[in-house]
């Protein structure tokens, strides 16, 4: 996970990481995240941004006991691969809900959260997570 | 300033949905907990998640305003955040919150500390701007990750929350007639530059700074507008904890129906600058068109930013468009003091 450390990189991928900004491709339409510069499906080369809404399902997911550097205070957590509304899948954590409640199949929307500060002088590093859809209207109030 | 020029547009709130008692804090250090809390008239208080910080609450808050507002963020063109607890020393919370919502190139940024009232400092200098038709609207934010030395009686009640506002001219769900300041060098609470946990002088925060400051910017508002206690429906006051706004309530004459409503310091303790704009967003959640509430948030060091605003008819139709206060305050998930000092980086190393 060399590439979390730099501050270049983090700034390039800042607006997809902040708001879930892809491109989709002029000529056919499909939707792309991370961004790419040329269309794999029709080899068009001419995209725009795309801000995804950000909301969709979760496919699979497991928790992760043993993280990459700089994670390990906030295990275990879930990891979740996501199909946006748009079709494109990508990979999340997931917050805003207990381990136990997180399945295949639930509805999710991005949150803004700390992704990595690998160390206390270094640069803090924010971008989406994913939270249970709706929150924190979650629990219709019944829960406690 | 003309009164009754600029409003409210949007307002938004956050607040982290963990949750400690201050029985179990108290536990920890052998003391009385249910005595501490009715003292203090605070049953629990609101912990951030290990990836939450002044940053993102802010972000979340302001996402919530801008869906209550129903407005573009590229025509927000001036984001100020409030803050006593801002991750960066240098290195504005303003512009990440600016990036984050899309506000970006074309907007002004700073970020403010005046202890727990930067945030409304933040909406006097949009008002301003928006006022002069410089900026077509701004939008001010008052949140924190208060902190609290393991141990001080600050711990009790040192919470972590934020709200959102958005001042512009129309589309206003509530109006500003007018605002007053009262400030003076007091020297009640503080924390230097490298210091991890603030410093206060215990007894002295009460009458010379606390209450002296609050009542003299309420006051001073209603003497400038020539309004009354009775002129008002609601009233917020800064909440360090619940026991300070209702003496203050009492001193003022005010029944304490019309400051209860806003007391959110009783769920979720004292989100430093965010603890007056999440009173006065809880108001906004329930109020009427046509009420008016008066507002006095409250900074160590020490001074007060008094407001006095009308509800218009649209506020009971914009506020759907956003979770509320109640909301946030009932999501709630109860950590122990040991998950409670790693949520809050308080074990040497991390
Ligand atoms: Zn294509």
């Amino acid at each position: 996970m060399a590439h979390l450390e730099s501050v270049p990189m983090f700034w390039r991928r800042m607006k997809s990481l902040y708001s879930l900004i892809g491109v989709e491709c002029l000529n056919c339409g499909k939707k792309y995240f991370p961004p790419r510069l040329i269309c794999p499906e029709c080899g068009g080369k001419e995209m725009k941004d795309y801000r995804f809404k950000g909301t969709g399902k979760v496919v699979s997911y497991s928790i992760i006991d043993v993280p990459p550097k700089g994670l390990k205070y906030q295990t275990p957590y879930g990891l979740a691969i996501v199909e946006l509304d748009e079709g494109v899948r990508v990979t999340g954590q997931l917050v805003g809900c207990n381990l136990g409640e997180i399945k295949a199949g639930m509805r999710v929307e991005t949150t803004f959260r700390k992704i990595i500060a690998v160390n206390k002088n270094g640069v803090i590093q924010y971008g989406y997570k994913f939270r249970p859809e709706g929150y924190p209207r979650i629990n219709n109030g019944e829960k406690k | 300033m003309q009164n009754g020029i600029c409003g409210i547009v949007g307002y938004g709130s956050y607040i982290p949905r963990f949750r400690i008692k201050i029985e179990e804090i108290a536990k920890v250090w052998g003391k009385d907990g249910s005595r501490i809390a009715k003292g203090l008239g605070v049953v629990e208080k609101s912990v951030p998640d290990m990836d939450e910080d002044t940053i993102t609450i802010a972000v979340e808050a302001a996402k919530n305003a801008l869906k209550v507002a129903e407005i573009d963020p590229s025509e927000i063109n001036a984001i100020y955040t409030g803050s006593e607890s801002h991750p960066y020393t240098v290195k504005p919370t303003a512009s990440t919150v600016a990036e984050a919502l899309g506000a970006v190139p074309c907007v002004t940024c700073a970020d403010l500390e005046f202890a727990c009232k930067a945030g409304t400092a933040g909406i006097q200098m949009c008002m301003g701007l928006v006022a002069s038709d410089e900026i077509k609207y701004g939008m001010s934010i008052g949140a924190d990750c208060a902190q609290g030395k393991p141990g001080d009686a600050l711990e009790y009640t040192a919470s972590a929350g934020g709200a959102a506002y958005i001042i512009g001219k129309n589309g206003c769900v509530a109006k500003i007639e007018g605002t007053f300041s009262f400030t003076t060098d007091t020297p009640d609470f503080w924390r230097r530059d490298g210091a991890e946990f603030p410093c206060h002088a215990a007894r002295f925060t009460g009458e010379p700074a606390y209450f002296k400051h609050v009542i003299g910017g309420a006051q001073g508002l209603m003497d400038k507008l020539g309004t009354t206690i009775n002129d008002y429906d609601y009233f917020v006051f800064h909440q360090p904890n619940a026991k300070f706004p209702l003496r203050t309530a009492i001193s003022l004459q005010i029944p304490t129906e019309k400051l209860k409503e806003g007391l959110v310091v009783r769920h979720i303790g004292n989100s430093y600058s965010g603890s007056s704009l999440l009173g006065l967003a809880r108001i906004l959640d329930i109020a009427n068109p046509g009420e008016r509430i008066l507002v006095t948030s409250y900074g160590s060091g020490a001074g007060s930013d008094a407001f006095s605003l009308i509800t218009t008819d649209l506020l009971p139709e914009k506020r759907k468009n956003a979770p509320n206060v109640d909301d946030y305050i009932r999501l709630k998930e109860y950590v122990s003091y040991a998950l409670y000092a790693k949520h809050r980086s308080k074990i040497r190393g991390i």
